[in-house]
């Protein structure tokens, strides 16, 4: 069983994170990039299954700049058994159209059984690629997933919705994006780190991959980036026994009642 | 087909147990806002009718129906199918389908289907000289930004409860839709657990007003307040993720970056810290208020009126002062 894990560099969401005014691209030299922490708990979900299965591969998948490698080492240090990392200029600001196919070329490459990803990322928060992904595989979506069984050639979870909660199953191949009710990832341990170096970790290009940026297909593009002006603080009181009258006071004279 | 308006714009109105979606009236309205509104349904055998009826009373002119049994048992194919067949028949403008846990899964099948442009989690809709262009607020709302597609109507996910906006009534044409199912396989649909009876409190999602505790309520047993001075509000109940995670309230009451977006006319954090991924899921809101009793809390630095101090003390005193005002008026 060869599982792949889709995982993501992000900007950290403890820091302010800022948009390129010209190009509307996230600018990367702003703030501190990290894995995406869904995209954590989805290694430590496919590391889960390896450990029952210990034929099972683990082989991440991660489409970005150079930095992306950090967050590949960390995987690996997690437990992956190895690393791919789609590397092309030709991908900056590319849409969600050119990631998904860019992402099912790179699957379609590697032969995998089941993909596993985290359900929504703190940057895009679109939640779409494992379900476009998977139209381009031919293979069946499992979504927001909060638990993950397999039971030989199927794989199975809870699937929360805001109206409730559907077991639902798939045979494999299939892909699975996960929700925030799974596991948090564990911390690589010394041994993991040490062990990290020395596992594969290959670069591919859209070439490689067979993948045009062709303009012949409809695009999503950026027409204007415009920042909100930060809020400032209002009126701030200490307590001293009747800032709950003055509280309502406000809402009453705000009509907020 | 003839009856089909040009300027057509596909949204699917979303169902359960033969009712639309809360997101049905907004995305219908944005629709409106940039062509005619034509709904997708898709729905048990037998409830049709009555939703086409539904989408009618919200403003779509035209509704599509599509009834299937398979929209119990398989997942997300069904209305990817349907929207598919919609949009070979409609040619619309664009395509609008609610940003929730199905509807981001039927776009995203769709999109990548038809090869269309995708564009995700919009909070508005409007029409430029080229073309349907969608709003989106980005990293918490730090950003407004505008994406188009270079060619093509676009797919769109619409945030819940982002559209005020709402179309006046109307007679709909309804047609049933001729759905070829796809031979991609889809996962199935085993069991289903509804979520627990939903209070008379308003959804998280759209709410005009909402009250959110964090990890200074101290307790399940003490986050009561919280739903006491929403309930003298009429607000929403939301929460810090400090607070799920301690266990005083579900997930799905989580604002911030990683829970739901909210974008209300009041917001009030009791004993919320404040923290940046929480205030990437309500910093768009309309007027804040705060009360915390650290002084140096950052939610103080975005709140219209704070106060420092103890949420038991403030919160009782200010219920009580509403509900003299309320039964003194």
């Amino acid at each position: 069983m060869k599982i792949l894990v889709l995982v993501k560099e992000v900007p950290d969401t403890y820091g302010d994170r800022v948009l390129d005014p010209e190009t509307g691209l996230a600018d990367r030299g702003a703030s501190e990039r990290v894995l995406d922490e869904i995209g954590e708990r989805a290694i430590e979900a496919a590391v889960v299954l390896k450990e029952a299965d210990p034929d099972a591969e683990v082989v991440l998948l991660s489409m970005g700049p150079e930095s992306a490698q950090t967050g590949l080492r960390k995987g690996l240090a997690m437990g992956a058994d190895r690393a791919v990392h789609v590397l092309d200029d030709e991908l900056r600001g590319a849409d969600l159209t050119l990631t998904a196919q860019t992402l099912a070329a790179a699957i379609r490459a590697e032969g995998v059984d089941l993909v596993i990803a985290g359900g929504l990322s703190t940057d895009g928060v679109g939640g779409v690629i494992p379900a476009m992904v998977a139209e381009h595989l031919g293979v069946a979506h499992l979504t927001a997933l909060g638990s993950i069984e397999r039971d030989g050639g199927t794989i199975a979870g809870l699937r929360g919705t805001d109206r409730g909660t559907a077991r639902v199953s798939a045979a494999l191949p299939a892909v699975v994006s996960i929700s925030e009710g799974m596991p948090e990832a564990r911390f690589p341990n010394f041994k993991g780190i040490m062990a990290a170096k020395k596992k594969p970790l290959e670069t591919r290009t859209l070439a490689d991959l067979g993948v045009t940026a062709s303009l012949d297909t409809p695009r999503s593009i950026l027409v204007s980036v415009a920042t909100k002006p930060p809020r400032t603080a209002g009126t701030i009181i200490v307590d001293e026994g009747d800032a709950g009258e003055q509280l309502a006071a406000f809402l009453l004279a705000n009509k907020l009642v | 087909m003839s009856s089909i308006p040009a300027d057509a714009v596909l949204i699917l109105a979303e169902s359960a147990d033969g009712a639309l979606a809360p997101s049905a009236a907004g995305l219908i309205a944005a629709a409106a806002g940039i062509g005619t509104p034509v709904a997708v349904v898709v729905a048990q055998p037998g409830e049709g009718a009555a939703l086409a009826a539904a989408a009618g009373a919200l403003g779509a002119a035209h509704v599509l129906v599509a009834e299937t049994a398979a929209v119990g048992t398989t997942l997300t194919a069904p209305l990817t199918d349907a929207l598919a067949a919609a949009v070979a028949l409609v040619r619309p403008a664009a395509i609008l389908v609610p940003n929730s846990v199905e509807g981001r899964d039927a776009a995203a099948r769709l999109a990548a289907r038809i090869g269309a442009a995708l564009a995700v989690d919009a909070v508005g809709i409007a029409r430029d000289d080229e073309g349907v262009v969608s709003r989106h607020s980005v990293y918490g709302g730090a950003y407004d930004v505008v994406a188009a597609a270079t060619f093509g109507a676009p797919v769109i996910t619409v945030r819940q409860g982002a559209i005020d906006a709402r179309a006046a009534a109307v007679e709909p044409v309804v047609e049933t839709l001729e759905v070829e199912a796809s031979t991609t396989p889809a996962a199935t649909i085993e069991s289903f657990e509804p979520a627990v009876a939903a209070t008379d409190r308003p959804d998280l999602r759209g709410a005009k007003r909402v009250v959110s505790g964090g990890r200074g309520l101290g307790s399940a047993e003490q986050f009561v307040l919280v739903e006491q001075f929403a309930d003298a509000l009429g607000a929403a109940v939301g929460a810090s993720r400090a607070a799920v995670d301690a266990g005083y309230i579900p997930q799905a009451h989580q604002v911030g970056q990683t829970g739901v977006s909210v974008s209300p006319q009041l917001y009030v954090a009791l004993g919320i810290s404040g923290a940046i991924q929480h205030r990437a899921g309500m910093q768009t809101a309309k007027t804040i208020v705060a009360i915390n009793t650290d002084p140096e809390a950052p939610i103080f630095q975005i709140a219209d009126f704070g106060v420092v101090g103890d949420v038991f003390a403030v919160v009782p005193q200010a219920i009580a002062a509403i509900e003299a005002k309320k039964s003194g008026s």
